[in-house]
Order: C-alpha cells, then structure tokens, then sequence
C-alpha cells in the first residue's frame, strides 16, 4: 500500500493511512529520501495520525527516514501519535531519541517554518 | 435458584411433607399475628436504639417491607426474592447512615420476635415444638444472612466508587496559559493511580494543544522505584505528543530514588518549585512577564 507524498512548498507531507506492512515503510523510507533530494526539500512530515499501534520496526524505519533525510539537508517531524500509542511505545522503549515530535499537521508545520535549530532532546 | 436449608440431613418423603406442612401453619400464624408482632419488633428496635438515623415514619414503612419480604422468603422458600429486596433496601439506607450493625440487628431481632411467637403458640404441644424450631431456625438463619451479606455488598460497591471519584479528583489537569498545563499531583501515588494520571495527562495534551506540562509533585512525599520509572515513562510519552514536561516540587528523598534508580537526568527537566516552573514555561512559551505601570490593584 504506498503511501501518498505531498508536496507543499520547501516541505514534504507523508500521510499513513492505516497499518504499514515491513514493505510498505522501508518503501516509504526510500521514497521520500529520494524526493527530498529531488525537491530540495528544507522539511518532512510524517504523519501517523491514522495509526492504533507502532512496533519497533516502524519507530525504527521512522527514526531511519528522520536521520537520512537530515543528512541530505531537511528536517523531520514526526505528528499524530495517538495517546495511547504514546504511551505504548515509551512502555516499551521506543522514544525514537533524537526524533522530533508534535502534536498534529499544524504544529508541525509551525515547527518546521521557524526553522529551530534541532537540539539533542527534541 | 437458592433454597432456603430445612435440615442439614436429607429428609424421608413423609418428613419432607410434615417440614412444609408446618411451614405453611407458620407463615400463616406470622400472617395473622402480623400487626402485633410488628409492633413487637419496632419496640425492640427503638429499645436497642438501632435505626436513629431515620424518623419514626420511615422505620415503620420499612419495617413492615421487611416483615412481608421475610415471611414471603419463609413462605416461597427461596431467597431469589429477599436477595433482591435486600439489594433496593441498601440502596435506600446506605446513604441515610445506616451501619452493618444495626441491619444485621434489626433481622435478628425480627427473627428472636417471630421465634417467640412461635414458641407461645406450639408450648403446650411440646413434642411440635421441637418440630417446629426444626423448620423455622435454619430457614430464619439463610434470611438473615442473606440480607447482611447483601448489605455488605452494597456497602463495597458504594466504598469503592466513592475511591474511585477521590482519585478522579486529586489530579485535575489545569490549564494556566494557552498551550500551558498544570498537573498538581498530591497525596500517594501507586501504580493504578500512576497511570490514571498519565491517561489524563495525555488526553489533556491533545485537548488542550499543549506545549509545555508543568508536573508539580510537592504534595508527594514519597515515590518507590516503579512510580518514578512511571513517572519517566509519562515525561517520554508526551513528548510523542509534541510537548514538553518540567517537573517541580521533588523532595530530597524523591531526588535520591531518583539518582537510585539511575534515571536519565538528560531525558527529565526539573525545576525547585512549582513558581520557578511556571516562569521557565512561560518563557519558553515566549511569555514575558511586566508590572504594569500603574502599579498593584491589590
């Protein structure tokens, strides 16, 4: 199931709309690393919104697509965890250190519009 | 369906007739005598000094609910009835301040009434009356029963909602400023109660859109090592929600379980009191804090 990649402005949008096979994220992974080079694009927006439950290997392909989309210059930020998958996920371990997160699309976006410089407990 | 016992040893056809023949005489005398031996019981009653949280009008209509219920129990010779009936007098009385005590009581009384009346009448029949006590003493017993336990039932359903709305209520979660949230905590903390509080946390988080948690744990003395890992827990998962926590109020012994337990300081942001906390959330927030010059209105 691919997931949708849009475009708005210096930024990328990725929407998940429900549960992600192992193909599906390392798919997504690769797509929107190879756009970010194509666009130039400056952000990226992960949204999960639509997810009821992370396991390790998609906080694990999240947190890969954070870390090699910054080297090739943008920043990301990962919306739309649900409480309780919060809660789940920092029961089991999976913080995703170093990874930015906030509460929706539109806090992202204010996020990524004022160009924070990213600090090691964001 | 729960039987009323007649006799702890299994009866032969003809004891079983003579057990229900004598019950129905008994329950017709009960009937009968219902007026006087009421009056008896409530006299009782008001001698003992049981029942003062009600008036005299409420003692009366529900005794003679009572008095109908547990001759009916005598009577059907099932309890389905009287459990029932037990469970709506609870209700009624529980929150009148009626104690364990005086229910259970009130049916024993009932029952040392009507087993007196019983006496009077079969005395002069003395090889009856043994017959008689036979079928009417366990019976009174499973009555009597019944109505306590259902009592005491009704008692820990009350007890345990009534906990339930405390520990709703000791932890509000406040908004002091746009995108700024308050969480006062108080009182001890166990690990039910711990992750009530992050539930509410979480939810408010979204609700309120907010940045920034102040958790304030002045009014906590004393956390073991799984609350304080829970507390981290709480730290971790609203950051997944886009918001950041500063914890105030930590008391020295709090601050050692913490060092104890080898908690990541990096990953927890503490302030001394709740008053410096809200200050360091402000001005994150962007908030900067003036007198005004027209000076204190208070």
């Amino acid at each position: 199931m691919e997931v949708p990649i849009l475009k708005q402005g210096a930024f990328l949008i990725a929407t998940v709309q429900s549960a992600l096979t192992d193909a599906d994220l390392t798919g997504l992974r690769d797509a929107i690393v190879e756009r970010v080079g194509r666009h130039r694009s400056r952000g990226v927006i992960l949204d999960v919104t639509a997810l009821d439950v992370m396991d390790s290997f998609a906080t694990g392909t999240l947190r890969d697509i954070a870390h090699m989309t910054r080297l090739r210059g943008a920043q990301t930020v990962i919306v739309g965890i649900q409480p309780d998958v919060a809660y789940a996920m920092a029961h089991m371990g999976l913080t995703m250190e170093g990874i930015t997160a906030a509460l929706d699309l539109e806090e992202g976006l204010a996020h990524l519009s004022q160009g924070r410089p990213m600090s090691p407990h964001e | 369906m729960a039987m009323i016992q007649t006799d702890a040893q299994p009866q032969t056809k003809p004891t079983q007739e003579k057990t229900a023949k004598l019950l129905r005489e008994l329950v017709a005398h009960l009937r009968q005598n219902r007026t006087q031996l009421r009056e008896e019981w409530l006299r009782r009653i008001f001698q003992a000094q049981l029942l003062t949280a009600m008036t005299r009008e409420e003692t009366f209509a529900e005794a003679t609910s009572v008095y109908d219920s547990y001759v009916e129990a005598l009577e059907t010779r099932t309890l389905e009835a009287l459990q029932a009936y037990a469970q709506k007098l609870s209700e009624r009385i529980i929150p009148r301040g009626v104690e364990t005590n005086e229910v259970v009581g009130i049916v024993l009384l009932l029952r040392d009434v009507l087993a007196r009346s019983l006496f009077a009448k079969y005395q002069t029949e003395g090889h009856l009356l043994n017959d008689v006590l036979d079928a009417y003493e366990p019976a009174a017993n499973s009555i009597a029963i019944t109505v306590a336990v259902g009592f005491v039932r009704e008692r820990e359903r009350v007890i345990r909602e009534q906990q339930e709305a405390i520990r709703e209520l000791s932890t509000p979660v406040l908004q002091v400023r746009e995108r700024l949230l308050i969480l006062p905590i108080i009182g001890l903390i166990d690990p039910q109660r711990a992750r009530q509080l992050t539930e509410q946390l979480l939810r408010g988080i979204r609700a309120n859109r907010a940045k920034l948690v102040v958790i304030d744990i002045t009014g906590v003395a004393a956390m073991d090592a799984s609350v304080a890992n829970h507390l981290v827990l709480t730290v971790e998962s609203a950051r997944l929600l886009g918001a950041k926590v500063i914890v105030t109020g930590l008391s020295p012994e709090i601050a050692q379980t913490l060092v104890n337990i080898g908690v990541d300081l990096g990953k927890m942001n503490t302030v001394g009191d709740l008053q410096g906390g809200i200050e360091e959330a402000e001005r994150l927030l962007g908030y900067t804090v003036v007198l005004s010059s027209e000076g204190a209105q208070a």
